[in-house]
Formats: structure tokens, C-alpha cells, sequence
């Protein structure tokens, strides 16, 4: 299955990766074979079947609204790559 | 010295009789490591001084009358996905380098309050995205039966560090054979636990639904000492479940008459190795003669679990791995124009090329379109799986097929070929689709000496049955008593 | 050609939960940067997320209060996008099965009552504060934010006019307020707004484009941004153009709206139920329990004012508008029994004191015992009216009680016979033209005798009294 440089461009584009010419093709067939691969699921009739996104049959558990205080800002920016003061510093956001 | 080649049990018993020190088998081991790993790469991170201060603090215990338990005063192994305190934790990714997490995976704080010794972060397929640890940013892992060979993946690095004896244990994790697939590569017994048996707290997240952690060690005994630290409910994990503990070890020497043992016919197909095939054959029959009841059962939608789960997977992956954005922690790049441009750079710099394959599927079956046709196509399928397994097990107990198609490939044999490697999980993958616990234990060698393993598959939270055939099959047999050359 | 606007309006509003949504971080308003953050709000490695119980207690309170169906079973989804105030990369909200839907709110519009549909309500998670303004090229992340619960309410199109849209939102705000979920602060930001306004012919049923207008902060800008925008489509569409489906925000100081930069392609939030929570059960017996607990709604408790308490339905509308402005006028009631003075008092005094709405009413310092006191005053003759509007701010400014304020003030009022016939006999006496004149038959020029008796009395007289002497005395030749 052919999938096109375009749409690979496209879910990179979702995904915020981005990919030198010659990656985007060699990932554009490697894509596609795997997609062609996949496809063989198309011969199973799943139209009264029901999807499992989750294994277990249970609830979500609820928890007590209870505060309990965890990091300070401290520890919260300690792996920060850019700081300043008590904030995460990231580039210019383009914004209005 | 041979106190790295001993099992859990024995090294715990001397340490209980208070026959040798923790500090004594801790620098045994921190020597082996610092002689050995050198050829393996089993280990991201050595934390030589912190595994000190754990066998003092664990020596001083014991000597003055308070032992907590088989785990206390042992070195341990964690896969570089558990969160650690203040310790470098980093996924086998270069996005996570340096990231130092300030909390404990609940499965690390398990292993602490037991008094285990931690003497380090193992090696991993980045994100656990892979089968071989070819695709780690800190080298490939090495198989001690032969360094030219993967040790199998994404848990390579716990599975070589205790096949060559570099700990006594290690827990890494399961998405789809990545626990099983490399105990079987290395020869030593690996198991997924039942999903929601084990917390995923601190646990870094590649699947979400299908991620469980679990133990590697050279016997089935071990394996059921390290569960019954690690199993239990977690309030910190809406999935994990909350029903008892059981003493995993309590019945292991049970008898194994009359367990009902289910063969499927999909499993046997052709393209396995024929040594495999054999060793695997012969295992059955062993578990036959030991009164096993064997029968030959049929799970029809095998052969789709691959393309499910490389949609699932790949799927959930995509949106856990969104917080890698270089804005909070971890890799950034700092020559970018503006927020967009570091968004883009930050993460095709520091994922490597598998991780970004997954990611690029897995956002490709979400999107707007797509969504019905593979994410959701995908999610039928696995409920298709998942009766398989229920059906069959209404007639059988077990069922019993091998773990891997082939023994231990080379290095490099498949990383040009995504496709090929996706295939080396054929036999694992369906019971990460269905949640079951599955355990893989060696049952031979290949005529070259690379070891074989069997998978036996449970029904859900009965991983006492499992553990309980395993050990039969283990006591009767003497793999275990083989070691790598390392 | 005619044409009619149609509106649809999306709220977010923040709940008055002590913990976020899916951990156990303090949601307080107003600290220090970063100082309300965990592993899990952060979007660490490896964190999970846990149900706040009171969350969904309060989604489920909000969604009975506006007769909303409650999905016995819901689910969460991920809402996949990039940002910096987004640390896990998704949002953990409701898609596909939303906790309840179906439900709707009465406004008054022009003079009739009309019903406004609720599509759904929804729990999902807050983002961060992303600041720009302190500095030229880094902008700074606040994270205290992420993870405060939010319901997200949806009406249907049903809107017709920015009148209509501020009535709904009054409405709707006054019903959160009620039932203790949110505190409707706007300004903070705990209650937000976007509107969806679209033009279509008169009598049309199809909808035409629609643009969005997001984060408006207030009932006037959201009235004047409609206005603008409905002027704006109208005069597009007359002069042969055609709406651009956008984004679009408020710029309050010129009164209009202009487009969003627009950041990227629509966006492809690529939902899928979040794999880290199971469904969300609404027991029913808890449902049950809930809506037998929740309070009296504004509508119920207008109707009840009228009827228990005799008052005007205007006066009930402006007493039942808040939650606290009403506790208050019953409260009083519970001192002083005439319902209809105690809500004259609390529209003109009470409320121009508080500034309009009542907000701080709970912590005024003229409690409802204290204005009880005062309204007794001038019942019992103490004082009279007018000086006890004088008392009034003279309470609020010294914090006395009016007992103590008419003593220091020798306030009170004077109703001696022969101390007020003495002081009408000196008036008489000083203003021979104006006697005549109204015995003449000018009878309006009492006002101007009860005016100088009151300044003689500095405000004391008791007024029926003046009225009653001077009238006689004043028909004595």
C-alpha cells in the first residue's frame, strides 16, 4: 500500500516530528508496508462486535477530595530545561 | 566467587541464617558488573554507592533480629521504565537522558520497603519500543550465550544482566512479549502478570492498556518471591485491580494431575525453527507425563493479534509520548526560532527512528478519518482475541505454546526490516491483547547453545496454576543449570 | 432579505472542589507560580490519573440542576494537541459518552418565557497560564492551573439575540452559584465563555457558517461582542460576502472582534477513551441522593418569595438573583417580620452599598440581625425614615449598631406635641407670605413648611406628626 510523502507530511505535522527529505521517503515505504500488512484485518467482519478499550469490567475508582500538598516549585522545576524565577521558560509563543 | 550464580531463594537463606552480609553479596555483584557489563551493556545506569548504602542499611536490620523477607539485603535489577527518586531514570531514551524523577514508581517503593538492594537502572529498547535493545540510546544489549546476538527486547537489559548473573532478579515490563520474549532469548523464566495485577505508577507508559510489569530470574521459586512484593492494588492507578494477594509461593510443590493443558494449532504453524519446534513439542510431553491432561484447542483469530496490536499499541504510544516537548523536563533543543521550531526539533532529535515509526502509525490510526477504520477495527479485533482465550479456557486450565518462533538473532539481522522484527512477537502478543498472565520458562537449547523457551498462558489472575506448572516442569528438568559462557 | 442570528453558547466552569480533578494538588486561586503542582499534573513520566469523587459529585449536581440526563456510564477521552500550557500533550475530557446530556434553562425574552436545550455537560481538566508580557522572547509557564476540574456546558443553537445570551448566562452562572459547584468568578476566570454565532435567513432551518468568539470575561463584553459580530456577519452577508468559518477574539477597548492568528490548521484532536481511567458509574442511588440534597433552585425560590412572602415579583427577581442576597433577606425575616420594608431596604440601601449585585453580602458588616435592629427603630418611632437612611451609612462607615449611632447622634426623633407645635408656631410666625398664599389655596406649599421644619428639627420631626399640626394650624385663620 502506497502511502504518499504528503501524508506523511501530514502526520508528522500532527505528531511535531520532523524528517529530512530522504527520511520522509524511506519512512513513507516502510509505513506502507507495515499499513498493507495491517490491512488483512479488513477480512474479519467485526460489525456486531463490541471494541475492549479496556480488559477489566470495572469502574473507575474514585478518590476522597482531600488536599495533599507534593512539590514545591523547587523540586517542580528542577529538571526544567529553561527557567526563570518560579516559572518554565519556553520559547516566543506566536499569540495574540 | 560464585555468590552472583545463586538464586534468590539461596541467597536469601544465607543472608536470613545470616551466613553472608547484603555488603558482601553487593560488592560480589558490583565487582562482576564492573568485570563483565563492560562486553554487555546490561546497565544504563550503575548505582554503585546507593546499592552500598541499601546492604548497610539492610545489614544493620537483619544483624539486630529484624528480617523483613526474601527479598531483603538482595540485589535487584530495574528496568531503566520504573521511576526512581533522585535517580536518573531515562527510558533507554535520549529525550530522558537526564532526567532525574523526583518520585518512586510505586513497583520501586514495593522493592525498597522489602528491602531489596537496587544496584541499578537496566538497559531497554527506547520507550519500550522494540525486541531486540537495538533501539536503546544507550547502545544495544548484548545475549551472555552469545555476544554477537540480541538478548532479545524491550527488557534485554534486565533479562542479560540476571542470565549473567550481574543480579539476582530484575522486573521489567510486558506489551506485547517483552518480558517473555527476552527471558526466552537468555534462559531464564520472565512473567506478565495478569493486566492490572501489578501497579503502573512510576511505570513510564508505551501502551497504556497493555503494559504490565513483572520478574525476570533463573527459577520459577524466584519469579514467585518477586511477585508477591510487586502484586497488589495501588489507589495511585485507576487500573489496577483490588483483589488479595495470594502467597504465590505457597503451592508451587502442589501436584500438577489432572491440570488440563491446552495446545492451539494456530501456534504451530510453519516458519517456526525446527529445534524450537522440537524443544518446545518435547516440553509438553513432559508436562503430559507429570499428569498433565493435553489436548489440542484452536484460538481462530491468532494470526490477526500482530496487525491489532501494531495499530493499538503504536496508537496509545503516540498520545503518552505527546509530553516529550521539551517544555518541562528533559531533552530540548535550544537553537529554535521560536516555540513551534523547538516543538519539531526537540523530538526529532531525541526519539530515535523506532519510536518516531510508532508514533507516526499511531497518530496516523487516530486521525481524523482514519480512526474507524484502524483504531476502532483494531479494538473489535482484540475483543475477537479475547473470546478465543475465554472460550478455550471453559475446557482448559493452561495453555502451552512457545515464546519465541526462533532463538536468540543477531545483531543488526533485523533492524532494516520493521516488519520482520514486529513478527518475532507473533506468539506473545495475543495475550497482552486479551490481558491474561503469561510466563515463558527454558525448556532447551538449540544445537548451537542458544536457549529455548516455553510460554504457558493462564487465565486471568491465576498465576498461582502457572506458577505451579511451571515449577513441576522446572524441578524435573535441569536447564537451569546451564550457564552462558559469560 | 432578513435575516435572524443564532447562538450557541459553550461555558467552562471551574468546580469548587478542594483538590484537581485527578490528583490531590490544592486548586486555590492566586499562588505563588508553580507551587500547586505534582508529578501528576506535571505530566511526568509514568504518572496516572484518580477520579476526584467530589468533582464528579458536583458535575452530576450541575447537570440535575438543569435537567440534564445522567449517562448511567461515561467515559474519558483524550483530546490530543500541542501546547505549552497542555503538559501532557492531551487533555483528558469527555467525548463520545459525556457524563449527561439533554437538558435546558428558562430565560425570559422579550416579556416570554423561552427554553434554552443543553446539549451536554461534561467534567474534563484545566490547562496552564501561559504568560507573555514579562518578557520579549520567552514566555512563562504557570502550572498551578492544570488539573482544576472543569464542567464544560454546551447549548444547543437556540439563542437568538445577545440579549438572550447574557439572560442565559446570568441564568446559568446564578444556578452554579446555587448549588455550590462554582463561584461564577468571571474575572478570576472560574466561569468562561465562548460563543458560536451564525447568521441565517428568517424562518431558515438550515444553519449558516458559524464563527466562535472565545474567552470573553463578562456579561457586557459578551453582549457587546455579539452585537459587533451579528453587525458584522449582517453587513457581510448584505454586501454579497461570505462568512469565514475562524476564530475570532474580543478586543474590549474598540468593541470589536477580529480573527485569531490562526496557528495551525483546524485542529485534529484524534479522540480516543483514555486508557488510564475505566468508565465513570453514576450509581443511581447516588444520582438520587444528590438531587434530594440539592438546594432550592433560583426559579422554585422566586416563586416561593411571591407567594410565602407577598413581595412583588420584581422585588423577588432582584432578591433571588444571588444565592447570598436571598439567605440574606430571609435571614432578616427571621428578626423582623415585614418582608416587604426588609426588601426595600436591601434594594435601594443594601445593594448600593454592595455596589449592584450583592457580591460580599455574607461578609457585610450589617448582618441581617443588624439591619433588623434598625428597621425596628423606626417602627417603634425612634427615628424616622429619612434619618434612618442616615443611620444606615453612618453604621456602615463606624461599624456601630443603630442603637448606639441614634444616641451618639441625638438622632432621635422628635414626637413631643409641644416641642413640634413650638417650632411650627415660630415657622408660622417667620413666613406670613407663604401662610397666605396657602390659605389662599396654594395647599402644595405644605412641602415647603414641612421642609423648614425639618431643617429647624435637623431632620427629627416625626413627619406624620408635622404633617397632621401643620395642616391645623396652618387652616386656623
Amino acid at each position: 500500500m502506497r502511502i504518499s510523502k504528503y501524508t506523511v507530511r501530514h502526520v508528522a505535522e500532527l505528531a511535531r516530528l520532523e524528517f529530512k527529505e530522504e527520511e520522509l521517503e524511506k519512512f513513507a515505504e516502510q509505513l506502507g508496508n507495515i499499513l498493507e500488512h495491517i490491512e488483512e484485518l479488513n477480512e474479519l467482519d467485526t460489525s456486531n462486535v463490541e471494541p475492549t478499550f479496556h480488559v477489566l469490567d470495572l469502574s473507575t475508582p474514585l478518590r476522597e477530595d482531600v488536599v495533599e500538598p507534593w512539590l514545591n516549585a523547587d523540586e517542580a522545576l528542577e529538571n526544567a530545561p529553561q527557567r526563570e524565577e518560579d516559572f518554565f521558560a519556553v520559547p516566543k509563543v506566536i499569540e495574540d | 566467587m560464585e555468590l552472583p550464580f545463586l538464586t534468590i531463594r539461596e541467597v536469601s537463606e544465607s543472608i536470613k541464617k545470616k551466613e553472608i552480609s547484603p555488603v558482601e553479596i553487593t560488592q560480589a555483584i558490583l565487582e562482576r558488573i564492573g568485570e563483565v557489563d563492560g562486553k554487555l551493556n546490561s546497565y544504563i545506569t550503575v548505582l554503585a554507592d546507593q546499592a552500598i548504602q541499601f546492604a548497610k542499611e539492610a545489614e544493620k536490620l537483619i544483624s539486630s533480629g529484624t528480617y523483613i523477607g526474601p527479598l531483603h539485603g538482595v540485589p535487584i535489577g530495574l528496568k531503566d521504565i520504573f521511576c526512581m527518586k533522585g535517580v536518573r531514570t531515562t527510558c533507554g531514551s535520549k529525550i530522558l537522558e537526564n532526567f532525574i524523577s523526583p518520585y518512586d514508581a510505586t513497583v520501586t517503593r514495593k522493592l525498597k520497603d522489602a528491602g531489596a538492594v537496587i544496584v541499578g537502572k537496566n538497559n531497554m529498547d527506547e520507550f519500550a519500543m522494540g525486541s531486540s535493545t537495538e533501539n536503546s540510546y544507550f547502545g544495544p544489549t548484548r545475549n551472555p550465550w552469545d555476544l554477537e546476538r540480541v538478548p532479545g527486547g524491550s527488557s534485554g537489559g534486565s533479562a542479560a544482566a540476571v542470565s549473567a548473573s550481574l543480579c539476582f532478579g530484575s522486573i521489567g515490563t510486558d506489551t506485547g512479549g517483552s518480558i517473555r520474549q527476552p527471558a526466552t532469548l537468555c534462559g531464564l523464566v520472565g512473567l506478565k502478570p495478569t493486566y492490572g495485577r501489578v501497579s503502573r505508577f512510576g511505570m513510564i507508559a508505551f501502551a497504556s492498556s497493555l503494559d504490565q510489569g513483572g520478574p525476570l530470574t533463573k527459577t520459577v521459586e524466584d519469579t514467585a518471591l518477586m511477585l508477591n512484593i510487586i502484586a497488589g492494588n495501588d489507589s495511585r492507578d485507576s487500573t489496577s485491580v483490588n483483589s488479595p494477594v495470594p502467597d504465590y509461593t505457597s503451592c508451587l510443590n502442589d501436584g500438577i494431575k489432572g491440570v488440563k493443558v491446552g495446545v492451539p494449532r494456530e501456534y504451530f504453524i510453519k516458519g517456526i525453527d525446527t529445534e524450537v519446534e522440537e524443544a518446545v513439542k518435547r516440553a509438553i510431553a513432559l508436562v503430559e507425563d507429570l499428569g498433565g491432561v493435553v489436548e489440542e484447542i484452536s484460538l481462530p483469530h491468532t494470526k490477526h493479534a500482530v496487525s491489532a496490536y501494531y495499530l493499538l499499541a503504536p496508537s496509545e504510544a503516540s498520545s503518552n509520548l505527546a509530553r516529550y516537548d521539551g517544555v518541562k523536563y528533559g531533552f530540548r533543543v535550544y537553537d529554535a526560532e521560536n516555540l513551534r521550531d523547538m516543538y519539531f526539533k526537540t523530538r526529532a532529535e531525541g526519539f530515535g527512528r523506532e519510536v518516531k515509526r510508532r508514533i507516526m502509525i499511531g497518530t496516523y490510526a487516530l486521525s481524523s478519518g482514519y480512526y474507524d477504520a484502524y483504531y476502532l477495527k483494531a479494538q473489535r479485533v482484540r475483543t475477537l482475541i479475547k473470546k478465543d482465550f475465554e472460550d478455550a479456557f471453559k475446557k482448559v486450565d493452561v495453555i502451552m505454546t512457545p515464546t519465541s518462533p526462533e532463538p536468540a538473532f543477531k545483531i543488526g539481522e533485523k533492524t532494516d526490516d520493521p516488519l520482520k522484527m514486529y513478527l518475532s512477537d507473533i506468539f506473545t502478543i495475543p495475550c497482552n491483547l486479551a490481558g491474561l498472565p503469561g510466563i515463558s520458562i527454558p525448556c532447551g537449547f538449540t544445537s548451537t547453545g542458544l536457549p529455548i523457551g516455553l510460554q504457558i498462558l493462564g487465565k486471568p489472575f491465576d498465576e498461582e496454576t502457572l506458577l505451579r506448572v511451571a515449577h513441576n516442569y522446572e524441578i524435573h528438568t535441569n536447564w537451569k543449570e546451564k550457564r552462558p559462557p559469560i | 432579505m432578513e435575516y435572524e442570528a443564532v447562538i450557541g453558547l459553550e461555558v467552562h466552569a471551574q468546580l469548587l472542589t478542594e483538590s484537581k480533578i485527578f490528583c490531590s494538588c490544592s486548586t486555590k486561586f492566586g499562588a505563588n507560580p508553580n507551587s500547586q503542582v505534582c508529578p501528576i499534573c506535571l505530566g511526568m513520566p509514568g504518572v496516572l490519573p484518580v477520579l476526584n469523587e467530589r468533582a464528579l459529585e458536583y458535575a452530576i449536581r450541575a447537570a440535575l440542576a438543569t435537567q440534564c440526563e445522567i449517562l448511567a456510564k461515561s467515559r474519558f477521552a483524550r483530546k490530543n494537541y500541542f501546547y505549552p500550557d497542555l503538559p501532557k500533550g492531551y487533555q483528558i475530557s469527555q467525548y463520545e459518552e459525556p457524563l449527561s446530556t439533554n437538558g435546558s434553562l428558562e430565560v425570559e425574552s422579550n416579556g416570554l418565557k423561552k427554553k434554552i436545550r443543553i446539549r451536554r455537560i461534561h467534567l474534563e481538566e484545566d490547562a496552564g497560564k501561559l504568560i507573555h508580557e514579562h518578557s520579549q522572547n520567552l514566555s512563562h509557564l504557570d502550572l498551578n492551573r492544570t488539573g482544576v476540574p472543569l464542567i464544560e456546558i454546551v447549548s444547543e443553537p437556540d439563542i437568538a439575540s445577545s440579549e438572550e445570551a447574557v439572560s442565559y448566562l446570568k441564568k446559568l452562572r446564578s444556578i452554579l452559584i446555587y448549588i455550590g459547584v462554582c463561584d461564577g468568578n468571571m474575572e478570576e476566570g472560574s466561569l468562561r465563555c465562548d460563543a458560536n454565532v451564525s447568521l441565517r435567513p428568517k424562518g431558515s432551518q438550515e444553519l449558516g457558517t458559524k464563527t466562535e468568539i472565545k474567552n470573553v470575561n463578562s456579561f457586557k463584553f459578551v453582549q457587546k461582542a455579539l452585537e459587533y459580530e451579528i453587525r458584522r456577519q449582517l453587513s457581510l452577508l448584505e454586501s454579497g460576502g461570505k462568512i469565514v468559518q475562524e476564530t475570532r477574539l474580543f478586543d474590549s477597548t474598540k468593541g470589536i472582534t477580529f480573527p485569531m492568528r490562526s496557528k495551525e490548521e483546524a485542529h485534529d484532536y484524534r479522540y480516543f477513551p483514555d486508557p488510564d481511567l475505566l468508565p465513570v458509574v453514576a450509581d443511581s442511588k447516588w444520582v438520587e441522593d444528590i438531587r434530594s440534597s440539592l438546594p432550592e433552585l433560583p426559579g422554585a425560590r422566586h416563586k416561593r418569595f411571591i407567594e410565602e412572602y407577598k413581595i412583588p415579583a420584581y422585588d423577588s427577581e432582584v432578591l433571588t438573583a444571588s444565592k447570598e442576597v436571598a439567605d440574606y433577606f430571609e435571614d432578616c425575616l427571621k428578626y423582623y417580620d415585614k418582608p416587604k420594608t426588609v426588601s426595600n431596604w436591601i434594594m435601594t440601601e443594601v445593594l448600593r452599598e454592595l455596589k449592584g449585585e450583592g457580591e460580599g453580602i455574607k461578609t457585610f458588616q450589617i448582618t441581617p440581625e443588624k439591619l433588623s435592629e434598625l428597621l425596628k427603630l423606626i417602627d417603634d418611632g425612634t427615628i424616622n425614615g429619612k434619618i434612618a437612611k442616615d443611620v444606615f451609612n453612618e453604621m456602615v462607615s463606624t461599624n456601630k449598631r443603630a442603637g448606639e449611632v441614634v444616641a451618639e447622634k441625638g438622632v432621635m426623633q422628635i414626637s413631643d406635641l409641644s416641642e413640634i407645635e413650638e417650632v411650627i408656631s415660630r415657622i408660622i410666625e417667620r413666613n406670613p407670605d407663604e401662610v397666605s398664599r396657602y390659605r389662599a389655596g396654594q395647599e402644595k406649599l405644605i412641602g415647603f413648611f414641612v421642609g423648614e421644619v425639618m431643617k429647624a428639627t435637623r431632620g427629627k420631626a416625626n413627619p406624620k406628626l408635622v404633617n397632621e399640626i401643620l395642616k391645623n394650624k396652618l387652616s386656623e385663620s
